[in-house]
């Protein structure tokens, strides 16, 4: 029989409907594939072994039934450890689902366990967990990406069949490039929240990484919808996705915007990317020059609000209610100060610093507040371009996976590494990252597909077609 | 906007985070910090003085109410499952009030 740990979650769906297969066949599978590789990957942080018995009972119904997935270590599972890759929630245990983990449930998804991160989100690379690296499952020398570098690489890796991720800055899609494989971030406020370990609450936003585009949709399909537990959480309904998975983009309009293509976007990026582009055209869709003037401010607008947003967010993290506390203190104040200088990482430490000094007295108008404006500015931008196309195509990651190390001495240029997936935060947009192809050394390239509010169903169905034409998406690591 | 932070600042802003930091960690901080918030400053190239800032990133969406309707929650024992330290219903912390 074929290896049941490659395939995609639709594909196992089809094969345990017809009875062909058992969802414990497929964690039977998985279980052996993590086993002989996750000592070198170090996608998981936590797996669970569940009871082979109860994975055939799960509801046949379900729209994932008997499916595993893998969900990254800052959304809340109940009574399982839930620690944001960070020390100081060490052993925490949520008292309560998160609500795309009741969605997964009751949809009749098999949680397999909780894969690694950047301490709480807080990278791009992976390698600011507490618990260490993940590494590239292209190559074990090289990053993940990040944040969500745990999901992606098991994936890439086969180490689950589904996985979810977050997506504050790029942290579903860069490593979802990197790693080769699928990887969405949904409009803001389209997934709720409600148990997502918060980082920046104006941009933060769930989503699915998978194997192919018709998997994203299914996944999206499940955990979308409005929430009364996350106030941010949009009430318009969620389509059926699977009716965007067709093959047709003639007509389409694809905005190609030109500060994407600048100094520091790597040739072989380039030229993979450009080639994708041409793939679409040939496909018949209208390829249109569009111009993103405030592209440029991108990076500084979103390292003021996320930390700012993350000092004030992080506050909660004391020593009172849960995780870890120092163990001597003199009084109130210096138990949380030694319990947080003790809890938080060096990149945790940096990013509170900066938040706290964009928010202090007398720098909030010049930092946070004007961020805000220039955000409004580029939301502006993408409103004008999208009078001219439907969907706006760019590069994920200006260069394929870098080398573990190389970038953790200088963290504006890991700030940088950020530049073309951080305005669709910033606007809120919705925004896919879709294997597009390799570098000479076989690293994956991802090409990143914009769209407007709420209109995920153009991006899957460009995603969808463009998949359908070509093969990156079906090549596999040699592990 | 001002272009560097230096160290004192460093220690001003670790202070109100409740943070503390080394020599070495102060040194380090700055340095980074400085050359983050120069890159930064690019924002002031843009002329934002009739803009309206954003906060929720999707403009349609209206301030949320609901009824004010009681509701069961977890309760003190699941509450204080994660705690570091408890006493009865309550979460233990260090003396904040002086005195006996």
């Amino acid at each position: 029989m074929e290896k049941l740990q490659s395939l995609t979650a639709h594909r196992l769906k089809e094969l345990i409907e017809k009875g062909d297969v058992r969802p414990s066949n497929i964690l039977s599978d998985l279980f052996d594939r993590i086993k002989a590789l996750d000592g070198k990957v170090k996608a998981f942080v936590r797996v669970n072994k569940p009871d082979a018995a109860e994975a055939d009972r799960v509801n046949k119904a379900g729209k994932l039934a008997g499916i595993p997935i893998t969900i990254k270590d800052n959304i809340c599972v109940k009574d399982e450890e839930t620690t944001c890759a960070s020390k100081i929630l060490a052993d925490f245990k949520p008292p309560y689902d998160a609500t795309v983990i009741k969605k997964l449930r009751a949809e009749g998804a098999i949680l397999m366990g909780k894969s690694n991160m950047d301490e709480f989100a807080f990278g791009s690379s992976c390698e600011t967990s507490c618990y260490g690296p993940t590494k590239n499952p292209w190559d074990l020398e090289r990053i993940p990406g990040g944040s969500s570098g745990g999901s992606a690489a098991a994936v890439a890796a086969d180490e689950t069949i589904l996985a979810l991720g977050s997506d504050t800055g790029g942290s579903i899609r860069q490593p979802a490039s990197l790693c080769g494989v699928v990887g969405l971030k949904p409009t803001y406020g389209r997934v709720s929240r409600y148990g997502l370990i918060a980082f920046a609450s104006s941009l933060d936003q769930i989503g699915p990484i998978t194997k192919d585009v018709e998997d994203a949709a299914l996944l999206l399909g499940v955990i979308a919808g409005h929430d009364e537990m996350d106030s941010t959480s949009v009430d318009v309904p969620v389509p059926d996705y699977k009716r965007s998975l067709v093959k047709d983009v003639r007509g389409l309009r694809i905005g190609v915007p030109k500060e994407y293509f600048i100094k520091g976007l790597d040739k072989e990026v380039e030229d993979s990317v450009r080639g994708a582009i041409n793939v679409l055209k040939d496909l018949g869709a209208k390829i249109v020059d569009i111009s993103l003037p405030h592209t440029e401010y991108a990076v500084s607008t979103y390292y003021i609000i996320a930390p700012a947003e993350a000092s004030s967010n992080l506050a909660r993290f004391d020593g009172v209610q849960y995780g870890h506390r120092a163990k001597t203190s003199k009084d109130m104040i210096d138990m949380y100060i030694k319990t947080r200088s003790e809890g938080f990482g060096n990149e945790a430490k940096r990013r509170i610093l900066l938040g706290t000094y964009c928010l202090s007295s007398g720098y909030y108008d010049a930092y946070y507040l004007k961020a805000q404006k220039v955000r409004t500015r580029i939301r502006e931008d993408f409103d004008k371009a999208f009078g001219a196309c439907d969907l706006v195509v760019t590069p994920t990651s200006p260069t394929a996976a870098f080398k573990i190390g190389e970038k953790m001495d200088d963290p504006l240029s890991m700030y940088l590494s950020d530049i073309y997936t951080i305005p669709a935060n910033l606007a809120g947009l919705p925004a896919m990252s879709i294997p597009c192809g390799f570098s000479k050394n076989s690293l994956p390239i991802g090409m990143q597909i914009l769209a407007k509010p709420f209109d995920e169903e153009t991006i899957f169905r460009a995603a969808y077609t463009f998949e359908q034409n070509t093969e990156f998406h079906k090549q596999k690591p040699k592990l | 906007m001002s272009k560097t932070i230096d160290k004192t600042t460093v220690k001003h802003v670790a202070h109100l985070s409740r943070l503390e930091l080394n020599d070495k960690e102060l040194e380090t901080y700055s340095g980074q910090l400085a050359a983050i918030l120069s890159y930064i400053d690019k924002l002031n190239e843009i002329d934002t003085k009739d803009v309206a800032p954003t906060s929720h990133a999707i403009a349609s969406l209206k301030n949320v109410f609901r009824k004010d309707v009681l509701k069961p929650s977890i309760g003190a024992k699941e509450s204080l499952k994660n705690a570091p330290a408890t006493e009865g219903d309550f979460f233990k912390v260090p003396q904040i009030i002086e005195g006996k």
